[in-house]
Formats: structure tokens, sequence, C-alpha cells
């Protein structure tokens, strides 16, 4: 090796700067205290600190950063939702992503490609036609498309799924719909919060949660005790453990999501294509591999397991609508825990235990909510007060029979 | 594959099975008429769905059989299945 380039490896001056700083002890005591370093937990710390001056504040991650969901989702970012509760909390998440990479200096490869539902019967088309005019109200770029029109901006369609499926009849067309790189989000997020003094300590579980007269004291951690009366969990497939600690009772059920990516191709699809009925998603990464996603695993089940089930049933579906990727083959799959809730909207706010904050109930379509609901938790856990967009998401819906119907939207993971 | 053992009909492939969800106590409907909207939503919403071994329903779809297995969620392993029974029934009635 040349002495130079040794030299240069060597200097202090040229060093790799590091994404967040080595963690030392931790302290017996912070403000708040944030359960799983995914990109919800992370969002939040982020937004305590920068939006609200809180900077007392511990991230506890079990493993390491965006072990779950935040790096096994498919990335899809979209607002095409059904309801106006869920319509505009997404919305607004997605106006927060198109400026996240500037905000937080890294960029997150944000990518708008346009996503199509597609409709292969008529039952579907109406419940799209509904979700269109929906979105309209809420000023959201949706509407049904022909299938002809699904043709020409797909080319590689094949519209009757050669024969072994219903016809595609039509398609819900959401053009803001993006993708983007999900680790990376997580990264962001945590790399500010460090910098505004938020300590984020991996390799950190919290085993139980100590409760005083209906109020939160502090959390045991296999590390040690840690005193503190505001407690927020984000936790996502995990949460049923969570809630079992407070003694909380939630709808929660927990199913594995499996997805796969197939070898890097020439980039030839520059749209995200969703089918209910063929249970499959795909997308193309910005490194070439298609992404692609099924439906939940049709089980109870607390494991990051992938199958061969889902393997054959994901590359035969993707070969009835493009039947060019019979030679394609697979790289890698794999699975995420979903905490699923009965009628696929959140369960976001505060709880009927005093400085216990529950960022929950994200199953298949949580990662688009990232940077929304980072900030809408931050402004419920410095305020104590709920954000008036997850107003209509509390664990209180359930008691006072509010429950707030996304299944039409959201039948399929994405 | 995953194997599943029908109490009726042996090992049998997953893909001829349906998942019913936990088995819970069914309220009589007096028990119905005494409850409170607290305990009735409780009953219609909410779900034990912590890590462990759980009771639920499954269907032999084939056969057109429901039973009873007892499963850890964790692990995805059958511990037994059988046919529901009385000591099942017991339990559903003290509510
Ligand atoms: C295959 C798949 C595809 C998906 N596709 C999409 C999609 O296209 N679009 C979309 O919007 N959503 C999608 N989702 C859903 C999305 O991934 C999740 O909803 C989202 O990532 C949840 O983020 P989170 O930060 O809340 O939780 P997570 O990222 O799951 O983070 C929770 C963290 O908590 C930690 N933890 C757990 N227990 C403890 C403990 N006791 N102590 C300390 N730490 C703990 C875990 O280690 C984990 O890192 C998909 C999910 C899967 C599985």
């Amino acid at each position: 090796m040349p002495y130079r380039l040794l030299k240069f490896g060597l200097s202090s001056e040229y060093s790799e700067p590091r994404m967040f700083p080595v963690q030392g002890e931790l302290r017996d005591a912070y403000d708040v205290v944030i359960i799983g370093g995914g990109g919800h937990g992370l969002a939040a710390a982020h937004y305590l600190a920068t939006e609200f001056g809180i900077t007392n504040v511990a991230v506890l991650e079990k493993g390491y950063l965006g072990r779950g969901g935040t790096g096994r989702n498919t990335a899809i970012v979209r607002s095409n939702y059904l309801t106006p509760q869920g319509a505009s909390f997404y919305q607004a998440s997605v106006e927060l992503f198109k400026d996240l990479s500037r905000q937080l200096d890294l960029n997150l490869f944000y990518s708008e490609r346009g996503h199509f539902t597609l409709a292969h019967s008529l039952a579907s088309l109406r419940t799209q036609r509904w979700r269109a005019e929906v979105n309209k109200q809420l000023g959201i770029d949706s509407e049904l498309i022909t299938p002809e029109e699904v043709k020409q901006m797909v080319p590689e369609i094949d519209l009757q799924c050669g024969g072994h499926q219903p016809p595609i009849h039509g398609a819900l067309y959401h053009p803001p719909g993006a993708i983007a790189r999900h680790d990376a989000v997580a990264w962001g997020y945590a790399r500010r919060a460090g910098e505004a003094g938020v300590e984020i300590h991996q390799q950190t579980a919290v085993t139980d949660i100590e409760i005083r007269d209906g109020a939160v004291c502090g959390v045991h951690t296999n590390k040690g005790f840690i005193k503190t009366e505001k407690v927020l969990s984000a936790v996502a497939g995990w949460t049923t453990e969570i809630t079992q600690m407070v003694g909380l009772r939630t709808p929660l059920v927990i199913h594995p999501l499996q997805a796969m990516v197939t070898e890097p191709l020439k980039p030839w699809l520059n749209k995200i294509v969703v089918s209910a009925s063929l249970h499959l998603y795909v997308s193309q990464s910005s490194r070439g591999e298609l992404v692609a996603g099924a439906s939940l695993d049709p089980y109870e089940l607390i494991s990051m397991r992938s199958s061969l089930d889902f393997a054959e049933g994901t590359a035969g579906h993707l070969i009835d609508l493009f039947p060019m990727l019979g030679d394609v083959k697979v790289l890698r799959q794999w699975a995420g825990l979903c905490d699923m809730t009965p009628d696929f909207s959140p369960i976001m706010g505060t709880t009927p235990i005093r400085g216990f904050y529950l960022d929950a109930g994200w199953g298949t379509w949580g990662f688009k909510a990232t940077p929304i609901s980072g900030l809408t938790m931050a402004h419920t856990v410095a305020t104590g007060r709920n954000h008036e967009l997850i107003e209509p998401f509390n664990v209180s819906r359930f008691s006072d029979f509010q429950l707030v119907g996304e299944k039409g939207a959201a039948s399929v993971g994405h | 594959m995953k194997i599943i053992h029908c109490p009726v009909n042996g090992p049998r492939p997953l893909q001829e099975f349906y998942f019913g969800g936990q088995l819970r106590a069914v309220p009589t409907s007096e028990q119905v008429a005494a409850m409170t909207d607290a305990e009735w939503s409780d009953y219609a919403f909410n779900r034990d769905g912590s890590p462990g071994i759980q009771k639920e329903w499954w269907y032999h779809t084939p056969s057109g059989t429901w039973f009873i297995a007892e499963r850890d969620i964790v692990t995805d392993g059958f511990v037994r299945t059988y046919l529901f029974d009385q000591a099942d029934q017991e339990s559903h009635n003290d509510g």
C-alpha cells in the first residue's frame, strides 16, 4: 500500500464521521423513555428535541436501529386511503416526506412513482371509485382509470393475467405514490435526534414497566432500572409484550408479513403496482431489484421466519402480471411482524395509564406514517394531549364503538 | 411444508387448514344481557395477543372439521390438537 494512502486513511482529519455517537452508560432518570428504535420511535425522539425542546430523552432499542418493520418493509408511501381521518393523516405524512431528505440532510431516495391499485372485479372498482372521491374531497391526487390507461403507463403488464386470474377491470391511480429508502429514514432521524442531545441505546431491552397509582414511574431494562414519568411505546409488532407489562387490553394480534427482492434488472418499471386480488405489490428499487410483497400470513405468529409458500405464491402472481419475468431469479426473502387492528387503523396517543403513550397498530401500513406519527406523538407526549390528527386513533375508540374502518384500503399489505 | 395434525384426518399440509382465531369464552345470552358497555366492547374487540401457548380454533377445509389447537405463537409449534370437548365447554360457560 502506498505510504501516502496509509497516512490519509489514518489521519483524523479525514476520518469518516459517525452517524450516531457511541453511547455511554444509561443514566438513572430521563424525562421521556421511548421504547423501540424503529422509524417511529426515532422520529418521535427527533421532534421531541427539535420541536418541543425536550432533550433529556432515551430511545431504548432491544436490537439494532431499524431491525423491526422499519428495515423490512416495501417502502411504499401514499395517502389514497378510504376514510377522511386516515387520508388526512397519511397526506400530512406524505407532505413531510417530500422535504425530509433536506430536513435530515440525508438522501432518502424519496422517489415519486405513481401508485396503481388494480381492480379485478366490479366490486373492487366500486370501492376504488369511493376512495377516489373521498381523496379528491381532501385535495389528494387520486383517480379511477381504465385498463387501457393502465396498459399505456405500464406496457409490460398482462391485462388478462395470462387467463389464470380475473382480468384487470381498471385501477385506482395515485400519482404521488412513492418509495423511499427505509433504513435511511431511521438513520436520518437518529442522527438528528442524537445531535440534539437524545441518547440512543441499542442492545437495551425493556423488560418491565413500573406503575404506581395508575401512573408510570419507571422502566426495567436488561441494563437496570430507569426512573421516568413518561414512556412512549413504539414497538409495532412487539406491542402485545409491552401492553401486557402495563395491563392494557387492546385488540392487537400479530401476524407476519413477507417480502422478497429479485436480482437487479435494467430499469423498466417506474410505477408501483398493487393487486389485492393477487395478493401482490411490486416496485423496482433504485438498484434495479424488483421488490415484491404479499398479503399477511394467514394465522397469528410472533416470528420473523419466511416461508416457501410465500416465495412460490408471490413468484407465481408476479408472472401472472408480468409474464416476461419467468427467468428472473429471487435473491432474498424475509418477514416482519405486523400488529393488526380490526379496523386497519393505528392505535395512537394517550392511554388510561398516566404517562404511558402508545404508538402501535401499524400493521402493514406504518412506514409511510413515520414522519407524521413521530411529530404527532412528540406533540402528545410533550403536552399530554392528543394531537388533533390522531384523536380518532385513540385506544378509547374501541370502548366508544368509534372504529375507523380502513379495511377497503388496506386489505393487502403496503 | 408445514404439517398440522387434524384430530380426525391425521397429518395434513397447512394449505388445507383455515385459522379461526383464539378460543374465547362465549357468554350466554343472560351474561350478555348483564354486561356493561365496557365489558361488551372488551369482549367484542380486545384479544390476548401476547406471546405464549394459546388455544385456538382451526378448520380442516376438505373435511369440514373444526377443532382446537394448542399452539406456541412464537415458535409455531403445535402442542396438541383435539376436538372441542367438555372441558372447553365448561371453561366457555365460566365466562
Ligand atoms: C414485509 C413488510 C412490508 C411492509 N410494507 C410497507 C409499505 O410498503 N408501506 C408502509 O407504509 N408500511 C409497510 N409495512 C409496515 C411497516 O414496516 C411498519 O408498520 C413500520 O415499519 C413500523 O415502524 P415502527 O418504527 O413503529 O416499528 P419497528 O420498525 O418494528 O421498530 C420497533 C422496534 O422496537 C424494538 N423493540 C421491541 N421490543 C422491545 C423492547 N422490549 N425493548 C426495546 N426495544 C424493543 C424492536 O427491536 C424494533 O427495532 C410493511 C411491513 C412488512 C413486515
